[in-house]
């Protein structure tokens, strides 16, 4: 990227590394957004439990729990991932910096991907303790991989639903119901990915063809929103 | 009670002098050769359900209930080419600025909305009548469908949430290009994740009809096809006939050009 090339030259970190510290620090100080999903994740495992009457679930099951409550609590990030660009006018301080629009983009999308990852960091380890039937332990490599993949998706099509969002009258309404049919797909090979690795004895390696789409799935996204991202910020 | 006489308004509400431009004829560029295009299409509509009811074979299996094949799977088809149109007639906005794309972009998602909706009805009907069930989760054609459905239908309240015209241009071209490149992915991934996909369906969408019913299936195709044409011809023509009289009667009743606007999903100029 040519803004990551100029501003390394000049001996300063590259915009998007900047916008993402700012994100990240914003994070750490006023823990608006991590601690909320957190606590929606347990919330919904605890319905969970008593909507389907079970002391713990396996296989297909567990995997399609898992991944639905990873994201809906992912829709309260997107919701909030712009907010104070907009109330606080950051995107004209962004649009006034001599620097690539497609930096907020590689920001704002690293940065739901590491909400999302601390998320899971103690959703997941939740999960099995509530909820889960077979240990955990023997498939954490292959359920990473999956959980990171799934993430990508999340975190692509999450940043440019909430940059269309923000920007409306309805945006709390307008970010679910946009960006929940268009991560259906990546649902559908994450649980999937995941179901046969949360047998009891059963395998160790997620099926391959299901990791395929949904690296496909990111890859290809990551180039739609890429290509359409700039035309949010032309104001 | 005194009366507020508004020295100002008065002065808005003279109806202002007619210039050349208010009053040359509105040329509406949309509705160029859409006489013929109807006419075009009633024949080929009449033909191609002609040849279905007297001319195709009855199928072995399913009697005469598998005729709704030849409504649903155009409809489907239709409609899936219709979402795709719109997203590239939106790249034709984003690339071009030119306010004509949008509105092309506009119709031909809220046809295809429109199409699918009748596809999906007519497919469910068929599956009720040959599966049994009103839904079937097997189906991925149906399920992806349903999906896009979804997706689509949030086109116009995002459109409808933001105000400013040319922002809501943007943004829903935007959108309409992500959604235009999801259909063809959500496919792909939803026909993966059915195991069993109905044997029949397979035959008549893999090729394997017999030669008259092919060529009932493509007429109806085509006819289907030109539908869409002349239904998404007839909309622009029409929302731009709406877009001039507004036009007109503001010029007329005096008001400020840029009084504030009802809001609205519709692209406006």
């Amino acid at each position: 990227m040519s803004t990551a090339v100029a501003g390394a030259s000049r001996g300063r970190a590259p915009a998007w590394l900047v916008v993402l510290r700012k994100d990240l620090r914003l994070e750490l100080r006023t823990l608006e957004t991590v601690p909320a999903m957190i606590l929606f994740s347990l919330a919904i495992f605890v319905i969970f439990h008593f909507g389907l009457g079970r002391q713990s679930v396996a296989g297909q099951e567990a995997a399609g729990i898992l991944v639905v409550t990873l994201l809906f609590a992912s829709m309260l990030a997107v919701n909030r991932l712009f907010v104070a660009e907009r109330e606080q006018g950051g995107f004209e301080g962004f649009l006034l910096a001599p620097v690539d629009r497609s930096a907020l983009l590689l920001a704002k999308a690293s940065a739901l991907f590491l909400f999302m990852a601390a998320l899971e960091v103690i959703a997941v380890p939740g999960f099995a303790l509530l909820l889960l039937g077979p240990p955990l332990g023997r498939v954490l490599g292959p359920l990473v991989a999956v959980l990171a993949l799934a993430d990508g998706a999340v975190a692509v099509i999450g940043t440019l639903v909430s940059a269309i969002a923000v920007q409306t009258r309805a945006r709390d309404l307008i970010g679910p119901i946009v960006g929940l049919p268009l991560q259906i797909p990546a649902l559908i090979a994450a649980a999937r990915a995941l179901g046969p690795l949360l047998v009891r004895h059963g395998s160790t390696s997620p099926p391959g063809e299901w990791l395929l789409v949904l690296a496909l799935y990111d890859l290809l996204f990551a180039l739609v929103a890429y290509a359409v991202f700039d035309f949010l910020l032309e104001d | 009670m005194p009366v507020i006489a508004n020295p100002y308004s008065r002065a808005r509400r003279r109806v202002p002098p007619a210039t050349a431009e208010s009053l040359s004829p509105i040329i509406n560029p949309y509705s160029r050769g859409l006489r013929q295009l109807a006419l075009i299409t009633a024949v080929a509509l009449l033909v191609a359900y002609a040849l279905v009811f007297f001319y195709a074979p009855l199928d072995a299996n399913q009697g005469f209930v598998q005729k709704i094949f030849y409504i649903h799977v155009p409809l489907a088809i239709v409609s899936l080419c219709g979402y795709v149109l719109g997203g590239i007639c939106a790249i034709g906005y984003l690339r071009s600025g030119d306010r004509r794309w949008d509105m092309r972009s506009y119709c031909a998602i809220h046809m295809a909305l429109v199409f699918s909706i009748a596809g999906l009805l007519a497919g469910s009907i068929w599956a009720k009548a040959s599966w049994g069930h009103w839904w079937v989760w097997q189906e991925p054609t149906l399920v992806s469908y349903l999906i896009v459905i979804l997706l689509f239908a949030t086109y116009q309240p995002l459109r409808f949430s933001i105000e400013d015209p040319e922002r809501q241009a943007r943004y829903a071209s935007v959108f309409a290009i992500t959604a235009g490149a999801f259909v063809p992915l959500n496919f792909i991934v939803v026909r993966l994740a059915t195991a069993y996909v109905h044997p029949r369906v397979l035959n008549l969408e893999g090729g394997a009809m017999p030669g008259p019913m092919k060529l009932t299936f493509y007429i109806a195709l085509v006819a289907i096809a030109l539908l869409f044409a002349t239904l998404m011809k007839y909309e622009m023509s029409a929302k731009f006939m709406r877009m001039q009289t507004k036009r007109l009667r503001r010029q007329l009743e005096g008001e400020d050009v840029d009084a504030p606007r009802r809001r609205t999903a519709v692209p406006s100029s």
